[in-house]
């Protein structure tokens, strides 16, 4: 049991990340971006590859995917400059499905579905089997907090200002001086940077990637977290990726209590809950569980704290 | 009330001219928005723009900012040729403008949006944030300062901490101002300021751009529909119609010239 909790907990790291870099772009800079399972892919094959094909040392193969996530990023963001919004957003969703049939389809390179195995591991042989899965949940948890400290360091940060003001309206943030471009670009490889993390992580931890983990739904389940848990609430997210993950775990188990219920129709049914789920917070909350926070400043009329919560205006 | 009389004819080489356009044209499909249009920005004015609905006024201010690309000719602002810049480099130069219908930062609070408005601030830039947070803090601390006194001058500050997206119409026109106001800039285009506003902010209103003038200096270009506001601030005025400038001069002039009365003011002046 204590091994399912931890293996659970690890995953739901992944999504922690995931859904920070989203916040990031999408919550903080209004950047729409269905192309997570894309960067997630991109991480994790760049660093499985690398380990698998080359042998280089995971020290530098999980970097060399972060580098990946970063440069993608950016370069998808540069598209922006001629895009309008919507738009914008069905290059990301097309991105993703480039990475997953690249993986899918150039199969001599990645295993296609076969699935590519992976045998290295960080800190491989330096702590006993029993141990290992702890470890790796305390690597991932580093990752998280690390993550974490960085996006809410942007989020309060004159930047973060700069940012939410590009969300509301990109054109008036131009013609007062703000290089959107060049902040859009920044967001975007940032958040493709961590979420290749999150990708190299998982992949040297499931040690065997196959191109059906990057489907769409993927970046689905990271979007439901970021509005379950409150765009733009770096706190409310990392609540957000835990409801998403036990639901998505939870439910594993009704088959054994549901005789009609054969594993097609359960993993429908973790679906039509998450759904469900979302639609009723979204009714009774509609800035998610904990909504963005009002920036005021010191001798505020609330005074004495630095942030008030409000609900959505 | 301004330094130069418009009874002087200036070119866009005289050295007072900040700010002019030659040969601009924008085309929609078939439709010539704005026509082979010039004007001349002089130092320390407060120019009207006027012309009927649909005379090209507020594609005209686009055009100069950045906001849309001309389909030719060209904008020299400070005697540099900015026709090639993107929006942000041409406001970096001192140039800012507002909006016919405002367009403030909805969810982001009035303080705000005057804070995020002063340009190239140090947390800004994403090293500084991780690397010298204490310069950062104390640049903002700066920009906090200077905001509070724009609250005060803009008689904003009771709705310091308000999303703006919850302040009346007439109070974002207001904002928008206000927020030039944070901007180390020299041009402020201001595209219809008095639209919707109720006649006590419109005296803020007015009283704000007379100071910003007088005392600091700045030069404005103004598109309003309220010849009040123009009579009373604007000198010269520029007419436009059908993308094209027709005249200018001074108000009394442009109100009894029989071209604008015809293209514009019909009966009703």
């Amino acid at each position: 049991m204590t091994a399912y909790l931890v293996s659970m907990l690890t995953f739901t790291g992944f999504f922690m990340i995931l859904a920070l870099a989203l916040n990031l772009q999408w919550g903080m800079t209004g950047m729409v971006n269905f192309g997570i399972a894309g960067f997630y892919a991109l991480g994790a094959y760049t660093s499985g590859l690398l380990t698998a094909k080359l042998g280089w040392p995971v020290g530098l193969a999980m970097p060399t995917a972060v580098a990946a996530g970063f440069v993608a990023g950016g370069l998808i963001a540069l598209l922006s400059l001629r895009l309008r919004e919507d738009f914008f957003a069905i290059v990301t969703l097309g991105f993703g499905e480039i990475m997953r049939l690249i993986a899918l389809n150039e199969d001599e390179i990645t295993e296609g579905p076969r699935g590519l195995k992976i045998d290295a591991r960080p800190f491989a042989g330096m702590f006993d089997r029993e141990l290992y899965p702890i470890v790796y949940l305390i690597l991932v948890a580093s990752v998280v907090a690390l993550a974490f400290i960085v996006v809410e360091c942007i989020r309060r940060a004159p930047l973060g200002r700069t940012l939410r003001a590009i969300r509301e309206d990109d054109v008036v943030a131009e013609v007062l001086g703000k290089n959107v471009l060049l902040h859009r670009v920044t967001v975007f490889a940032i958040g493709g940077a961590f979420m290749g993390a999150a990708g190299a992580l998982y992949a040297h931890y499931v040690q065997n990637i196959s191109p059906e983990v990057f489907m769409p739904m993927v970046a689905i389940f990271i979007w439901m977290s970021v509005i379950v848990g409150g765009a733009g609430n770096n706190w409310g997210l990392l609540i957000g990726a835990g409801i998403v993950m036990t639901i998505l775990e939870g439910t594993r188990f009704i088959g054994d209590f549901v005789d009609i219920l054969d594993a097609e129709k359960l993993s429908a049914l973790r679906i039509i809950l998450i759904g469900t789920l979302l639609i009723i917070i979204l009714r009774v909350k509609q800035g998610g569980l904990l909504p963005e926070q009002r920036f005021t400043y010191k001798g505020s009329q609330e005074s004495g704290r630095t942030e008030t919560q409000t609900s959505n205006a | 009330m301004s330094l130069v009389s418009p009874h002087d004819r200036v070119g866009p080489d005289d050295p007072r001219v900040l700010l002019s356009a030659e040969g601009l044209t924008r085309r929609f499909g078939g439709v010539r928005a704005v026509d082979d249009m010039r004007f001349s920005l002089c130092e320390g004015s407060i120019t009207g723009l006027i012309g009927p609905n649909g005379a090209g006024k507020s594609t005209l201010f686009n055009l100069v900012t950045g906001v849309d690309r001309s389909s030719s000719g060209s904008v020299t602002l400070f005697g540099e040729d900015i026709t090639k810049l993107r929006p942000y480099q041409r406001a970096r130069k001192g140039m800012i403008r507002t909006f016919q219908l405002s367009r403030e930062f909805g969810r982001l609070t009035v303080l705000e949006n005057l804070m995020l408005a002063p340009q190239q601030q140090l947390g800004e830039r994403l090293p500084a944030i991780f690397f010298q947070p204490g310069a950062v803090r104390r640049s903002d601390d700066a920009v906090y300062e200077r905001a509070l006194e724009v609250l005060q001058i803009s008689r904003l500050e009771p709705l310091r901490d308000e999303y703006a997206a919850n302040l009346s119409g007439g109070q974002k026109k207001l904002l928008e101002l206000a927020r030039t106001l944070m901007i180390e800039c020299s041009i402020i285009l201001l595209d219809e300021p008095g639209a919707g506003v109720n006649p006590a902010l419109m005296q803020t209103l007015r009283d704000m751009i007379v100071e910003l003038n007088r005392d600091h200096g700045k030069t404005f270009m103004i598109v309003e529909h309220d010849m009040d506001l123009i009579a009373a601030l604007c000198d010269p005025v520029i007419v436009m119609t059908e993308g094209r400038h027709l005249m200018e001069g001074s108000f009394d002039e442009v109100r009894s010239d029989p071209r604008v009365i015809e293209a514009y003011l019909g009966g009703a002046a």
